[in-house]
């Protein structure tokens, strides 16, 4: 019995995988073209998931959508463009590069930058610290010992 | 002095963009079909399913698209504020019924009230996919030449309708 209920789960948990359609395809390329555009084409519903990740109805009806218009033998960049006039560039997960989405695009290396000067700039002010302090340390250990020796000579110059 | 500066400046620079992102709504996206022709259909109409409504029966004037559906439970919100709207007659309203079933949607408008001049229906969706709906209630003001002027995502409020809305339609009820 134990068994039969693993055996039942084990066969259901292949249904709960979302965004599976039996979809047939002329040839691999047409295939590998379709896995390729749902899986770079937002879900406008979840916002974090591609089409092909998620159980929405519009995702369902979008990827039937790219599968039709891959059927017509529409391009790769036609699928992408017809998504865009609709939804906006937001719906492709690698946004083109322009004026609207630049910030998108360099903000993260505009960061790295202000974070290594950061870095940069703090460890040469600990440097030069640590340099001044061992160089004052340093100074008051001679005129210490400069002292001390003049006193030693003066007393050696008594006996 | 730079010591007790610089936290006071990085905590401005996070609250600043905090309150920023407080106030963003991400669910919005922005339509790229403002000021674009209206994606073209022809449908059938939810009370008559023999005729059909195509958007170049409503050339010359002014139109509301609201898109609605019985399983939506903002639609139900909304569903008062557009029948204010209507008995005011500013600009015909146009229902696209999305992915319902056609009992269900006459139930709902016998049952709430319609304030649709006429509704059709998109059982599949495809009309929403060319109008990039993706969040229902969803509401397009389109201008007499057939432009898409504005585009309003979830219910629209009673504040919306006296801001947005009215003063957008008497403006676009005064063109050519």
């Amino acid at each position: 019995m134990k068994h039969l209920s693993i055996l039942v789960l084990l066969v259901l948990s292949g249904m709960a995988y979302a965004g599976v359609e039996y979809r047939e395809f002329a040839n691999p390329e047409q295939q590998a073209a379709y896995e390729n555009l749902t899986s770079e084409l937002r879900c406008l519903v979840c916002q974090n998931q591609t089409i092909a990740d998620s159980n929405a109805e519009l995702a369902a009806d979008l990827r039937r959508q790219v599968y039709e218009m891959l059927q017509q033998g529409k391009s790769k960049q036609d699928i992408a463009q017809f998504m865009t006039e609709r939804y906006g560039d937001f719906v492709l997960y690698n946004p083109p590069f322009k004026l609207k989405t630049g910030l998108l695009w360099i903000g993260p290396v505009v960061f790295l930058l202000i974070g290594l000067v950061a870095v940069f700039l703090f460890a040469r002010r600990k440097k030069a610290a640590a340099n001044l302090h061992s160089h004052a340390e340093h100074g008051n250990d001679d005129a210490e010992k400069l002292a001390k020796i003049r006193s030693l000579l003066e007393e050696g110059d008594q006996s | 002095m730079f010591k007790y500066i610089l936290p006071l400046l990085i905590f401005i620079v996070l609250a600043v963009f905090l309150a920023l992102g407080l106030n963003l709504h991400p669910n919005e996206i922005p339509s790229p079909l403002i000021d674009k022709p209206a994606p073209t259909f022809s449908a059938p109409k939810l009370q008559a399913p023999t005729e059909k409504l195509s958007p170049t029966d409503l050339k010359g004037k002014v139109w509301l698209f609201n898109v609605w559906a019985s399983w939506c439970a903002s639609c139900r919100s909304e569903h008062p504020v557009l029948n204010q709207l209507a008995q005011q007659k500013a600009a015909i309203i146009v229902g696209l019924n999305y992915k319902d079933e056609p009992e269900a949607a006459l139930g709902w408008l016998a049952q709430l009230g319609n304030p649709y001049d006429v509704s059709i229906m998109d059982q599949d969706g495809r009309i929403g996919i060319d109008w990039g709906v993706y969040g229902v209630p969803e509401t397009f003001v389109v201008d007499k030449q057939g432009v898409i002027r504005y585009k309003h995502t979830g219910p629209v409020t009673p504040e919306d309708v006296q801001q947005v809305f009215l003063p957008l339609i008497a403006k676009l009820q005064a063109e050519n």
